[in-house]
């Protein structure tokens, strides 16, 4: 572990990914958006005049909080997997592990620029959906809270699963297998309570659920399950994202063999 | 003063059981140009990657201007640019980003008149702003050189710097390399041809299966392994060395038919060297020996290995 941390590093690397940001800037950023305000002016017009209000508020609402949580963390795993897949499939990875860094300076440059990267596109799709759904956030600073603590632990994610990938297949794998349905049966959609008290108990075993429903809290006050246990369930998750980062830097693990 | 890099007992086995470095032993001293020679797949890139932490070692210790690459990894690692053997290098990005980048990835601040300096140095100021993946391949492989040198190592590793490259960049090339050592900069190179060796190195080192089999200063080298071989067909076959040849350094092949006579390139005009050459074939005229053919080989790089490596 380094003593000193190299500051210049982090900049640089944050630095270099956000200027590749900037020249893919439809593909990473104006996509994501656009597909996700679609949905809710889709879902919230066509389908919210059938729901009305779900727990008090109007269901185009509703879909907000989910939407976004739901976009940012594929986009997280998304942004942070390709960031260091790359370069080991172009063997540009040479420069990163040459280089004065602990994995400190390399989490904090390619988790942080994923981070920044999806928490601007939530707040953009937040930002755009003010002028479609009538929305007001009761706890701005938990939900700005909440909002990063999950870009930065999917990001980690997707920084492993961009390590651990070892074609481009494997680094799909994960997102499209286990992320989308998992995000999907978050309850973006839907409150948990609407379903069989069956489906109910299975879908708590589903950590986007977790995510979602404090999410919505910090907007309208109503939550699936209770903030407490949601911040627990992700802090977790992160704490446990880091260390298995930690043990790929400390072993080399596909990176130094 | 501490040697620019000092390799202790390093050795190194893949997970497959494949050991690509044994007990190699080492000291590079500072300012020097030091050329790694070995055939492809004896070590030389396992040893570099591990000097510079791309690579675990499995035994042994390495130090870089005194500073461990394991425990001591921070400070050994900025003593250190790197230039890899294949053409790795992210295509959008332009030498000028890219090179700054390296800059502040080694933890140095900007300095944009040194960015300037390399770029023009190494004829890519033209280009700054190109695309990487618009540049011909030899400018690719320049400004690998120029990341390398954005955060003015002391020692610099070049692996095969000269694979697919032209002999006016080639030329080009050394003349840098020399400048750099002039500053004060310890280069490392690798190359398997040695005639590469010859032109730029002050000492070699040969590696061969993961041995380092001996390291030298360059002008002993040569005069060690510059030997050349002439082949003489006879027309008539003969049991022994004929007693008038038998001054010289010849040997007779199992047919009886050629005669192999070993003489040093360096050798001048008389004796072994060249000189030996007018003087056999005079003696075998006079004697009555006929030939139909004869021919001059130089040992490739190859058989010298394979004779060392027989030695050791």
């Amino acid at each position: 572990m380094s003593a000193t941390l190299n500051i210049r590093a982090v900049r640089a690397i944050l630095r270099y990914e956000m200027a590749r940001a900037r020249r893919a800037l439809v593909q990473s950023i104006v996509s994501p958006v656009l597909s996700t305000v679609l949905y809710f002016i889709v879902f919230g017009a066509a389908i919210g005049t059938r729901i009305s209000h779900v727990g008090g508020i109007s269901y185009a609402a509703f879909i907000v909080p989910g939407l976004i949580m739901q976009t940012v963390l594929s986009q997280s795993i998304s942004f942070a997997s390709f960031a260091i897949y790359f370069p080991r499939f172009t063997g540009t990875i040479y420069e990163i592990l040459s280089a004065p860094v602990s994995f400190v300076e390399v989490i904090c440059g390619y988790v942080g620029a994923a981070a920044m990267k999806s928490i601007t596109t939530g707040l953009i799709i937040l930002f755009i959906s003010f002028f479609f759904v009538p929305l007001h956030i009761l706890h701005p600073l938990w939900m700005v809270g909440f909002l990063t603590l999950t870009c930065a632990a999917f990001s980690l994610l997707g920084f492993i699963i961009g390590i651990w990938a070892d074609d481009f297949e494997q680094l799909q794998l994960v997102p499209l297998l286990v992320v989308t349905p998992l995000s999907f049966l978050g309850g973006s959609f839907y409150s948990i309570k609407m379903l069989p008290p069956l489906w109910q108990k299975i879908s708590l075993a589903n950590p986007v659920v977790y995510l979602i429903s404090c999410f919505r809290w910090s907007f309208y006050g109503h939550a699936d399950v209770p903030v407490g246990i949601s911040l627990a369930v992700i802090g977790t998750f992160f704490i446990v994202c880091l260390s298995i980062t930690a043990w790929i830097f400390k072993t080399g693990y596909r990176l130094r063999n | 003063m501490t040697p620019a890099i000092s390799i202790k007992g390093l050795s190194k086995t893949y997970a497959g059981g494949f050991a690509a470095l044994k007990d190699v032993n080492l000291d590079i001293r500072r300012g020097e140009i030091f050329a790694l020679l070995g055939p492809n797949g004896a070590g030389k890139t396992t040893l570099i990657s591990i000097i510079c932490g791309i690579v675990k070692r499995s035994g042994g210790s390495v130090t870089v201007c005194g500073h461990d690459t394991v425990q001591d990894y921070q400070a050994a690692r900025k003593a250190i640019g790197l230039v890899p053997q294949e053409l790795t290098i992210e295509h959008f990005e332009t030498p000028w980003d890219t090179a700054s980048f390296s800059r502040g990835l080694f933890g140095k601040a900007p300095d944009p008149k040194l960015i300037e300096d390399l770029l023009k140095r190494f004829s890519l100021w033209d280009k700054k702003d190109s695309q990487i993946r618009r540049l011909s391949g030899g400018m690719k492989r320049r400004v690998m050189i120029c990341k390398a040198l954005a955060h003015e190592p002391q020692v610099l590793f070049l692996d095969e710097p000269t694979a697919g490259v032209d002999v006016e960049l080639r030329k080009s090339m050394w003349d840098q390399v020399r400048l750099l050592r002039e500053s004060g900069v310890t280069i490392i190179l690798t190359t398997h041809y040695l005639e590469e060796a010859e032109e730029i190195a002050d000492r070699v080192g040969v590696i061969s299966h993961g041995n380092l089999i001996l390291t030298e200063d360059k002008d002993a080298l040569m005069k060690k392994l510059g030997k050349k071989e002439l082949v003489i067909d006879l027309v008539e076959a003969h049991s022994a060395i004929p007693p008038a040849l038998s001054g010289f350094d010849l040997t007779l092949s199992e047919s009886g038919r050629r005669i192999t006579l070993t003489y040093e390139t360096g050798g001048g005009d008389t004796g072994e060297g060249v000189g030996g050459i007018s003087r056999l074939l005079e003696k075998m005229k006079a004697d009555g020996i006929a030939y139909h053919d004869l021919s001059t080989r130089q040992s490739t790089l190859e058989e010298i290995f394979i004779r060392l490596v027989g030695r050791s």
